[in-house]
C-alpha cells in the first residue's frame, strides 16, 4: 500500500470512504512524518498535535454516522497568515508573537465544516512580503529538491510541506505570485483563484486589492477539490463575488480539443533561463498534441508590471500594516507617549523587508508624490488589465513560465531587493488584472530543480485553467517525481 | 533585466519613516536610503507611458455599495478580544498618557 504521505487528497478521501483507514490513523502518521522530515525542511512554524487529532477523531465520528465528503478527515497545512481559531497567527513576524486568533478565517471555517484536519502552520515571508521565505522572522525553510536552495515565497512553507511529503496539501495566499512561484520552485501545483473567488475575511491583509487565498497540492484534481471547498461569496468580505461556484472536477476531461491557448510573446524574452524556456516550450507542444490550438498573443504592457505592482502593493501595505501599533494585539515596546510607543514597537516588531515596503508605500502615497507614483501606477494597472481582456478574446487560457529562473541558493539575493522583485515579473500581472492562475510542474533544470508552467485564465474561469493543467499533468510524469531527500528516509 | 543607473530620485527616508511611525537606526536609514533610491529609479519607468486618457483602477472588479440588512449579528466575546491586548485595565486597552 502507498504510504499515507504519498497519496493525493482525492485518493485519501476514497480510502476513508471505503473504511481502508481512519483519519486519526492518517493524522498520527502525518505527525510522525513531520517529526522526521521537518527538522530538515523547516516548513512548519508550529504543529498542533492535540487539535489535529481531535479534528481527526471528530471526522471519523462524522464518517461513522454516514457522512461523506472529499475533505472529511483529510490533513492539511495552513499558511501562518490565515486566522485559525485558538492558534497563533504570527504572519512570520515578531510583531504578532504571542497573538492567538479569536476566530476562523472564512476559508478556514469552510474547510473546517468540510471536515479537514489542520496539522500545523506553514512558514512564510513576513506578512507575505517576499519571494523566498527568507524574510520569516523565525526560520529559513528549505527546498526539498536541494536543501541549500530557497522554496520560493511567500508561501514557501506551504509548498515545501507538500513537495516534501510533510502534508498532502496546504493552503497559501498569493498577492504577486506567492502561491504559484513557490509551487514552481518546489515542484507542486499551486492555484491562485480569481480576485473575489475566495473570501479574504480572516486573511491578514498585505495588499487588499491583490490578495487571494488558494491551495497548493500534488495534483490539479486536488486543487479543484480544495478550491470548490473554499470558494463562494461571504457577507464578511464585500469584495467576494456572488458568482456561482461550478463543479471544477467536472471540467477535468483530460483532453484539450476545442481549447485555444495563447502564448504571450512578452513572457518569452531575454533573461529567461534556457532550461525554463525549453521546458515550457515542450509543454506547449504537449498541449498541442492533446488537441489544443496554439495562438500567439501580445500583452504589451508586461514590461511595466513590476513597477506597477511594487507601487500599488506597497501603498496598500503601508495602510494595512498601520494597524500594528502595539495597542490592540501583538508586541508592544513602551515609549514616553503614544507616537514614541508606536515607533518603538514597529522598529522592534517588523523585519527589514517589511520596513522597506512600508517606507516605499508611505512615500508613493505622500503629498506631492501621489500623482507621479500611485495614481500613475493605478492607470498602468488599467492598461495591464486591458491587455488581458484583449488576449482572452482570442483564447481560453495563456501558457507562460512561472518565473524566469528555478529556485536560487539561500542567501544569494538577500542583499539586492530590486533583483528579488524583478523575479516576480510573470506572476504579478495576474494579481494586477484580478484573473486566475495555475502553476504546475513541467520538468527540471540540468541541476534537477523543478520548473513550473503557468496557465492563466480569465476572471472566474478557473475551470479553463484546471482543465488545461489536468490534461497536461495526465500526459506527463513530472508531478509524480519525488525529491531525492525522501529516498533515504 | 535590472536598469542600474545613477539615482536621480530623492527620498528623505528619515522623514517618510517618521510619517509611517517607524523608528530607524542610523545604519537602517543609510541602507534604506540607497536601496529605495534604486527601487524608485526603476519605478520611474512608469513615467514613460502616456496615461492621460486612462482611468485609474483601484480594484480588479467594479464593486459599488455592497449593502446588507441593518440587523445585529453576534460578534466576538469581549474577553477573547482583550486577551490579545499587550496592556489592559478595566476591559479597556491601556496606552501611554496622551494629554497632561
Amino acid at each position: 500500500m502507498t504510504a499515507f504521505q504519498d497519496v493525493t487528497v482525492k485518493e485519501l478521501g476514497e480510502m476513508l470512504d471505503e473504511g481502508a483507514c481512519s483519519s486519526e490513523e492518517v493524522t498520527r502518521h502525518m505527525i510522525d512524518v513531520i517529526g522526521q522530515v521537518d527538522p530538515k525542511l523547516n516548513a512548519y512554524l508550529t504543529v498542533d498535535t492535540d487539535a489535529a487529532l481531535a479534528q481527526a477523531r471528530a471526522a471519523d465520528v462524522r464518517r461513522a454516522n454516514g457522512e461523506k465528503g472529499p475533505l472529511l478527515g483529510v490533513p492539511l497545512a495552513i499558511k501562518e497568515v490565515l486566522n485559525v481559531e485558538g492558534q497563533p497567527c504570527t504572519c512570520g513576524s515578531r510583531i504578532l508573537e504571542g497573538y492567538t486568533s479569536p476566530y476562523d478565517a472564512t476559508a478556514i471555517a469552510k474547510l473546517r465544516s468540510a471536515g479537514a484536519v489542520f496539522l500545523g502552520r506553514a512558514n512564510m515571508d513576513e506578512f507575505a512580503m517576499g519571494s523566498s521565505t527568507e524574510n520569516s522572522a523565525f526560520k529559513v525553510t528549505r527546498n526539498p529538491w536541494n536543501l541549500d536552495y530557497v522554496p520560493g515565497g511567500s508561501s514557501g512553507g506551504s509548498a515545501a510541506a507538500v513537495a516534501g511529503r510533510a502534508a498532502l496539501a496546504s493552503i497559501g495566499t498569493d498577492t504577486g505570485g506567492s502561491i504559484r512561484q513557490p509551487a514552481a520552485y518546489c515542484g507542486c501545483t499551486g492555484l491562485k483563484p480569481t480576485y473575489g473567488r475566495v473570501s479574504r475575511y480572516g486573511l491578514t491583509a498585505y495588499a487588499s486589492s491583490l490578495d487571494q487565498i488558494g491551495p497548493l497540492t500534488r495534483t490539479v484534481r486536488d486543487a479543484a477539490i480544495l478550491l470548490k471547498a473554499m470558494a463562494g461569496p461571504d457577507p464578511m468580505d464585500a469584495t467576494s463575488a456572488a458568482v456561482d461556484v461550478p463543479d471544477y472536477e467536472a471540467a477535468l476531461t483530460g483532453d484539450l480539443h476545442g481549447v485555444k491557448l495563447g502564448l504571450p510573446r512578452e513572457y518569452f524574452v531575454e533573461g529567461i533561463d534556457p532550461d525554463i524556456e525549453q521546458a515550457v516550450r515542450a509543454a506547449v507542444e504537449t498541449c498541442r498534441g492533446l488537441g489544443a490550438e496554439i495562438v500567439e498573443v501580445s500583452l504589451p504592457h508586461t514590461p511595466h508590471a513590476i513597477a506597477t505592482y511594487y507601487v500599488i502593493a506597497t501603498a496598500e501595505a503601508s495602510a494595512n500594516l498601520a494597524r500594528f501599533d502595539g495597542v490592540r494585539y501583538g508586541a508592544r515596546v513602551d515609549g514616553s507617549d503614544p507616537i514614541d510607543m508606536y515607533g518603538n514597537t514597529r522598529a522592534a516588531g517588523f523585519g527589514p523587508e517589511v520596513k522597506r515596503r512600508i517606507i516605499l508605500g508611505t512615500y508613493v502615497l505622500s503629498s506631492g508624490y501621489y500623482d507621479a507614483y500611485y495614481l500613475r501606477a493605478q492607470k498602468v494597472r488599467t492598461l495591464i488589465k486591458q491587455d488581458f481582456d484583449a488576449a482572452f478574446e482570442r483564447c481560453d487560457a495563456l501558457l507562460t513560465p512561472v518565473a524566469p529562473t528555478a529556485a536560487f541558493r539561500i542567501g544569494s539575493r538577500t542583499d539586492d531587493p530590486l533583483q528579488m522583485y524583478l523575479s516576480d515579473i510573470f506572476t504579478v500581472t495576474a494579481n494586477l488584472a484580478g484573473i486566475c492562475g495555475l502553476s504546475l510542474p513541467c520538468g527540471f533544470t540540468a541541476d534537477k530543480l523543478p520548473v513550473g508552467l503557468q496557465v492563466l485564465g480569465p476572471a472566474f474561469r478557473e475551470e479553463n485553467i484546471l482543465r488545461v493543467g489536468h490534461a497536461y499533468e495526465q500526459a506527463t510524469p513530472w508531478h509524480k517525481e519525488k525529491p531525492a531527500m525522501l529516498n533515504d528516509r | 533585466m535590472a536598469k542600474y543607473t545613477e539615482s536621480t530620485e530623492h527620498i528623505d527616508v528619515s522623514y517618510v519613516a517618521h510619517l509611517a511611525r517607524l523608528k530607524l537606526t542610523p545604519e537602517e536609514t543609510v541602507l534604506y536610503q540607497s536601496q529605495l533610491e534604486q527601487i524608485l529609479d526603476y519605478v520611474k519607468e512608469l513615467q514613460e507611458l502616456d496615461v492621460r486618457e486612462v482611468p485609474p483602477m483601484a480594484h480588479p472588479r467594479p464593486v459599488n455599495n455592497v449593502f446588507r440588512a441593518d440587523e445585529g449579528a453576534p460578534s466576538l466575546p469581549h474577553e477573547r478580544v482583550m486577551d490579545n491586548a499587550p496592556a489592559q485595565r478595566d476591559d479597556q486597552f491601556l496606552v501611554p498618557k496622551i494629554v497632561e
